[in-house]
């Protein structure tokens, strides 16, 4: 049996399909994804993603324990600051991407995948450490993200005060008597802002952001959004087998860290040359939609398979993200992407797919 | 739900309309509504032979793809070619501009076997 987030009911009066998602009942789409996708990328839409987990964590050498933890570097953040971030194994393979938001000097929220929750969570306890408190309040936090070029008058009519222009902030806030918290990160590319509240007035806030005009999305056109921008989903593009460094994602990782968990084989394998990289592929003729797990060919030889792919909304082509051995995995690269038995050209380009001013 | 009263139907969502030995074949209007966006049509070939009920072209939406199944058995004679550019006529329209293959039946009688709008209407309200 899923688990139903607080909005489930404004899911169904809105029409949402629901479907099984990491084991949560969530809003594929409400009126259709390519509708949903338009919404965000011209005006304003909304998402539950209740579904994501909440960790606090506090205490003095709070900082310090972290930075023994993630790749990112904690300790840069002020007060008030967030990062995106990744959780490592030992080999260095990816157990879950997150976002740190800097609450206070030795306090700190972390948002994390629904899909992770429990695995995190038995992560962060097997490394406890004395003075630092860790806790896992997924339970008892909804999410809303409000994300599209008109999202920040959306906030200032729901809140009556403007929103940070800064990009990567967290600050307190309340609505309807409880207290929660306002954060300027996203998974779109556009402009906007997640918030994080009790469950009790989640619903109130998501009629009072409709109401300021914000449009219901799902996940569906979440998925699409964020594979125009090139952002990983993890159990798609990120896997505990794959480093962030083949992920391409080695602007957050800190080598010059003392040290954290996974940094010796991150270090052993920059030193012996990363075996893959993960490509972004644009389709350079018609195409179907491309998905996981579509074969990936250079000269004819199958060299890999597709672990996200779509028909870019934004873009009218087929998009996919691959990890190509290291030598393939250069921009220009020609490549083809086997749908059904048919091969469809397409080369390897730089991340975003969609390109912004 | 739209259910037009002068098509047959088949259990899998294809709707046929027939005139002069010849069958145009679509997805219904409930169908397309479970589809969601279409943005991808991948026809059947022109001259092939299939047997009723075999799966002889695929639509996408954004999320998944689905196969099209023949409600006869015949040669497809005419694909639609207005889908390679417009795939969302399946959305917006399902019983006309939205048609994706006509097919020669090789066995009229086949048709007695498919859907009424009745029987297909109980079957989608179930």
């Amino acid at each position: 049996m899923p688990t139903r987030t607080a909005l489930y009911e404004r899911h169904l009066a809105h029409g949402g399909r629901m479907v099984d998602f990491a084991g949560w009942e969530m809003p594929v789409q409400y009126t259709g994804i390519l509708d949903e996708h338009r919404a965000v990328r011209e005006t304003v839409g909304l998402f539950d993603i209740s579904h994501m987990g909440e960790f606090f964590v506090s205490g003095s050498g709070a900082t310090a324990w972290l930075d023994g933890l993630l790749t990112n570097r904690v300790a840069k953040l002020a007060v008030g600051e967030a990062q995106y971030t990744l959780m490592l194994n030992e080999r260095g393979g990816v157990i879950d991407d997150l976002i740190v938001y800097r609450l206070g000097d030795e306090e700190y929220l972390l948002i994390v995948n629904a899909a992770k929750i429990d695995e995190d969570a038995a992560w962060l306890s097997t490394h406890a450490l004395d003075g630092v408190t860790f806790t896992n309040r997924s339970d008892e936090y909804s999410a809303i993200a409000v994300q599209g070029p008109i999202a920040r008058g959306v906030f200032e009519t729901v809140f009556g005060t403007a929103l940070s222009t800064d990009r990567n902030r967290v600050a307190a806030i309340s609505f309807g008597g409880a207290e929660g918290f306002v954060v300027t990160t996203g998974y779109t590319g556009e402009d906007g802002f997640e918030i994080v509240i009790p469950n009790p007035v989640a619903s109130a806030l998501w009629d009072a952001l409709i109401t300021a005009g914000a449009k219901p999305c799902g996940l569906g056109a979440r998925d699409t959004l964020r594979l125009e921008m090139g952002y990983p989903l993890n159990g798609s593009d990120l896997s505990p087998d794959r480093t962030p460094l083949e992920a391409g994602l080695g602007f957050f990782v800190d080598l010059s860290k003392d040290d954290f968990i996974g940094k010796a084989a991150l270090v052993a394998q920059k030193e012996s040359g990363l075996p893959a990289r993960l490509a972004a592929i644009a389709v350079t003729e018609k195409s179907p939609p491309i998905r996981p797990h579509y074969p990936v060919l250079v000269n004819g030889e199958v060299v890999s398979e597709t672990c996200s792919g779509a028909l870019s909304p934004s873009l009218g082509h087929g998009i996919a993200m691959a990890y190509l051995p290291a030598a393939l995995a250069k921009i220009g690269q020609s490549v083809e992407i086997e749908v059904r038995g048919k091969r469809y050209p397409g080369s390897v380009v730089k991340k975003p797919f969609l390109k912004r001013d | 739900m739209n259910v037009p009263d002068d098509l047959k139907y088949a259990e899998s969502h294809e709707w046929i309309r027939v005139a002069d030995g010849i069958g145009t074949v679509g997805i219904t209007d409930h169908a397309q509504a479970e589809l969601t966006d279409i943005v991808f049509v991948e026809p059947p070939k022109v001259g092939v032979t299939f047997a009723g009920h075999n799966a002889v072209a695929v639509v996408e939406s954004v999320k998944a793809a689905s196969d099209i199944y023949t409600p006869v058995s015949g040669e497809i004679v005419e694909v639609n070619p207005a889908l390679d550019g417009d795939p969302a006529l399946l959305n917006t329209d399902p019983f006309g501009d939205g048609w994706i293959f006509k097919i020669k039946l090789s066995d009229p009688a086949e048709l007695d076997a498919l859907k009424t709008p009745e029987e297909y209407r109980a079957q989608i309200s179930e």
